[in-house]
């Protein structure tokens, strides 16, 4: 499968998410925020970090970049998005997925190990998973506080749009689980033809038990599925 | 401009070296010229107090490639691997602006390491904040944080390791220390030293600005009540832009493009281009016209002085400048060609084709002022308290009362602001003896710590300056990692008082004692006199940043207790010294007498011992004791595991807050398997060290026979409070 990383100035995940595909035996490519073709790309993957600073708004002048006018044309395409993060935060900047990430509640970086639940196995980026299993992943933000109106939030319920949701050890959902003020404890959601998928924790920080753990994995295999 | 005495004081300068600056020049400097001379005639630069005393700590050894005196220092990890290090201050300008001051302290420090060649892999910080009760303690605190965060998260380098201290001794004066970790090529490493006549000094970065003029004055001068107006003097951090810098300058680095690149950090412009033409006995000439200002009607002045971050010097090879031009082009940056190595042996400063400035480099670096400052030897005093007459308090309380106390509580509300997995090789983050960092792609990793005892070193300056290096070098020991070597942070109050100046001589000797014997060797350091306000100077408080090898990584060792019915073995001899600990400071509020001595035979013996057991995959879990005695040891293992611990009573000690909280040296708390134990006992036995088999793990309580017992997961909430509800 052939996979592009996205490379913003400030992009940090960029190596990361690199390492964890060539892993994954994806035939990754990394591709620079001043180009304006992309290559041939089954998966393309905006990874995370701070784009162009991120002084503005989270991923405002990235959702402006020369290259993201080839992501959403690949996006129309049917090619399969992955924006984790601050590729999340892009995505929803350039209207690929609906809704906001807002300053997380606490009004504080948030770096830990956060357990969340899988909400739709039945996609491209799922499917290795099973439904309700509880992954633990790290999430590193200041904007992971997902936020949208109330006709979106009922669409994505009723079409099974839901990726991701903040859970505790249990698989519970509720406030005390949820831990950046997220609506409905959103981790991470899917546009409706389910191609793109935007979360907020990094499945590429878990590939490797001397590392961490390997949760993540099969976020990779269910798209080499 | 007339140069008046009063000019001359308001650039921190003294009349007598005033004096010896119109000798040295035969005639009176020009105002740019007396604004360079202050800034590298400054403490902050010159280390004219500290030098004579700097040059007795060791700093060779056989890994030690790049020992104290570069940007950073750098070590042989083996193979074609090097790591580079330093830990740097930035204590001044973190009090008047909390958030600017601790992000561009991380930022200068990243610059040092990346500045050699190194990509950053860790960056660790030591914070030391006044009384939680000071009225300025919560936002410093708050705004510190943030910043740390705000610029290690940006850029995208881990925040792995680190300590937070409150004391009231710190209240107007805290200290804000950041230390930086690189992985290079051995033989890709880049200096500052200019080589060649003729060659290109180029200008990359940022733009300059008018923040931070003056700013290494300001840290080597004393605060007092009109501080706050001294905030313009503070820098103001670009994390985004640094990120720029790094990857265009790494980028740079591949090839063999770059002489010598020295980053602008303290006095900026002046310091980058004197320092390396000073190294390379060669002169610079600067053409002022063409640095690229920020701002309009920046003069030659402001320009020399400025303390804009993000910025580079570098001189390049001939027929290199297009080549390097297209690099910075790409990432966005600044890259302007400002002057050339001349053989002149001096600075030049031109500006509209006109010389403003000219003074001989040496006259400047090798002829800055060194001064023998006098000192005095601490006055040691007896501790006026009698133990056995305290006000008698049970174990438990005590154990609460610390557990729940600022010093003492766990500090995830800090580490959880940081970014500590970004890069993907953090093995062991915060909240551990030391981090563990995965060298990229290699099967071998470094382990990281950075530790001071403030609270010793007063009482007793040698005792506490040997036993900071001997925890720090346990801290390592206790993940695995064979200790290779350290960077100092050397914050002092005013070396203009002879007792600091004694307090500053006295910890060097114990570091330097200590660093022989373990033979940990002195790579890198800073040093920030003038902590102080109002002639108040701080508890002496050298800040120790250690690095140590694991050749062959495969699981990180951590202090949680692992499994059930394993048994719990001391090492090292507990005497139950009760002086200067954290049970009389945190519950009797009593701090006098001396700290615990320090055994370095034993100390080693100790270490190496463990090391030995741990490579033999021998034990479970490893912690040393250290503030707050065995109790507090052993109730860490206990939090953030399931397993607790079941503690005999001791055998001999009979008074048990001697036993339990006393803080002799040297100790470590071994959790072995009872398969292992036999064979442990043996090489412990070999080695001719003590240890006392104290009881055994156990699930889900901590239990001191008949006198406490209490379930881990109540201990963890006690521990967990205090910054929740700061």
């Amino acid at each position: 499968m052939n996979s592009s990383v996205i490379v913003f100035p400030g992009s940090n995940c960029d190596r990361d998410i690199a390492v964890a595909l060539e892993k994954m035996q994806f035939k990754n490519q990394m591709v620079w925020h001043k180009e304006t073709k992309l290559p041939k790309s089954d998966l393309i993957v905006v990874p995370g970090g701070f784009s162009y600073g991120d002084y503005l708004r989270s991923g405002a002048i990235a959702g402006k970049s020369l290259i993201i006018n080839e992501v959403i044309k690949s996006a129309n395409e049917g090619c399969l998005v992955l924006g984790i993060c601050n590729g999340f935060q892009i995505l929803t900047e350039t209207g690929m997925l609906k809704g906001v990430l807002l300053r997380n509640k606490n009004l504080k970086f948030i770096n830990k190990d956060v357990n969340i639940k899988v909400i739709n196995n039945d996609t491209k980026f799922s499917n290795k998973y099973k439904n309700n299993q509880v992954l633990k992943i790290n999430i590193a933000h200041n904007e992971g506080n997902y936020f949208t109106n109330p006709n979106h939030l009922k669409e994505l319920n009723d079409e099974n749009l839901i990726a991701f949701k903040y859970c505790d050890n249990n698989g519970i959902i509720n406030k005390s689980s949820n831990p950046n003020g997220s609506l409905e404890n959103i981790a991470g959601i899917f546009n409706s033809k389910k191609n793109i998928l935007g979360m907020m924790p990094h499945p590429e920080r878990m590939v490797d038990n001397l590392i961490s753990n390997t949760d993540g994995v099969n976020l990779f295999s269910s798209l080499l599925n | 401009m007339k140069i008046t005495d009063q000019v001359v004081e308001n650039h921190g300068l003294k009349i007598e070296e005033y004096t010896n600056i119109k000798k040295i020049l035969k005639r009176e400097p020009n105002l740019l010229e007396l604004g360079i001379f202050s800034a590298m005639w400054n403490e902050h630069c010159s280390y004219k107090s500290s030098r004579k005393h700097l040059k007795n700590l060791p700093t060779k050894g056989k890994h030690v490639i790049q020992g104290p005196g570069e940007n950073a220092g750098v070590i042989d990890i083996g193979d074609d691997d090097a790591i580079v290090f330093k830990i740097e201050s930035h204590n001044h300008p973190s009090y008047i602006e909390p958030y600017q001051g601790a992000a561009t302290g991380v930022g200068g420090i990243l610059r040092d390491v990346f500045t050699m060649g190194a990509r950053p892999i860790a960056l660790l910080n030591s914070i030391h904040f006044g009384s939680p009760d000071h009225f300025k303690t919560k936002s410093l605190l708050h705004g510190v944080v943030s910043g740390i965060g705000g610029y290690g998260n940006c850029i995208g380098i881990p925040t792995v390791a680190g300590e937070t201290k409150f004391n009231s001794t710190y209240n107007e004066n805290i200290l804000v220390n950041a230390m930086a970790v690189g992985h290079a090529k051995k033989d890709k490493i880049f200096y500052s030293k200019a080589k060649g006549l003729n060659k290109s000094v180029v200008y990359v970065g940022s733009k300059t600005g008018r923040d931070g003029i003056h700013g290494a004055s300001m840290a080597s001068a004393e605060f007092d009540e009109n501080s706050e107006e001294k905030k313009p003097t503070v820098q103001v951090g670009d994390p985004f832009t640094e990120k720029l810098l790094m990857e265009a300058c790494l980028e740079l680095m591949k090839d063999n493009s770059i002489i010598s690149i020295q980053d602008m950090g303290a006095a900026g412009l002046t310091s980058s281009s004197v320092e390396m033409a000073s190294k390379g006995e060669l002169g610079i000439e600067i053409n002022l016209d063409k640095v690229p200002c920020r701002e309009e009607n920046m003069t030659p002045y402001e320009m020399m002085l400025s303390e804009s971050q993000e910025r580079m010097l570098i001189i390049l090879e001939d027929g290199k400048e297009k080549h390097a031009k297209e690099i910075f082009k790409k990432w966005d940056l600044d890259f302007v060609i400002i002057g050339k190595t001349t053989n002149t042996n001096k600075l030049v400063l031109k500006y509209d084709n006109i010389i403003k400035g000219e003074i001989p480099i040496n006259a400047l670096a090798s002829k800055a002022p060194i001064y023998d400052r006098k000192w005095i030897k601490k006055k040691l005093t007896k501790s006026k308290v009698d133990i056995k007459k305290l006000k008698k308090i049970k174990i438990e309380e005590a154990l609460i009362k610390i557990l729940s106390s600022a010093n003492h509580s766990n500090k995830t509300w800090i580490t959880s602001q940081y970014d500590q997995m970004v890069m993907c090789d953090t093995a062991q983050k915060s909240g551990s003896d030391a981090a563990i960092i995965r060298i990229h792609g290699k099967e071998k990793a470094i382990a990281v710590s950075v530790d001071s005892s403030a609270n010793y070193c007063k009482a007793h300056p040698k005792s506490g300056g040997k036993q900071i290096v001997c925890e720090n070098w346990r801290n390592l020991i206790s993940v695995g990692a064979r200790p290779i070597a350290i960077t100092n942070c050397l914050n002092f109050g005013n070396p203009e008082n002879p007792e600091v100046m004694g307090e500053f001589a006295e910890c060097l000797l114990g570091i330097k004692e200590s660093c022989e014997f373990l033979n940990y060797p002195v790579v890198s350091g800073n040093v920030s006199f003038y902590n102080g306000t109002n002639r108040k100077n701080i508890y002496p408080t050298p800040v120790i940043g250690g690095v140590g090898l694991i050749s062959k990584f495969k699981k990180p060792i951590s202090h949680q207790f692992k499994k059930n019915d394993s048994n719990i073995l001391l090492i090292g001899k507990t005497f139950g010294h009760l002086e200067r600990s954290t049970l009389l400071e945190e519950i009797y509020l009593i701090s006098d007498g001396q700290p615990p001595e320090i055994n370095l035979v034993n100390e080693k013996n100790n270490g190496e011992s463990i090391l030995g057991i741990i490579k033999d995959n021998l034990v479970n879990s490893v912690h040393d004791v250290s503030n707050g005695g065995l109790i507090i040891a052993l109730a860490e293992m206990c939090m953030g595991s399931i397993y607790g611990a079941k503690i005999n009573k001791p055998k001999k000690l009979t008074n048990l807050l001697k036993y339990f909280f006393g803080e002799d040296q040297g100790r470590y708390i071994l959790e072995i398997d009872k398969g292992n134990l036999e064979k442990v006992e043996k090489i412990l036995k070999n080695n001719n060290i003590f240890y006392e088999n104290i009881g055994s793990t156990q699930k889900d309580y901590f239990e001191i026979q008949g006198e406490l017992k209490i379930n881990i997961k109540e201990l963890y909430k006690i521990n967990n409070q205090w910054y929740n509800n700061y």
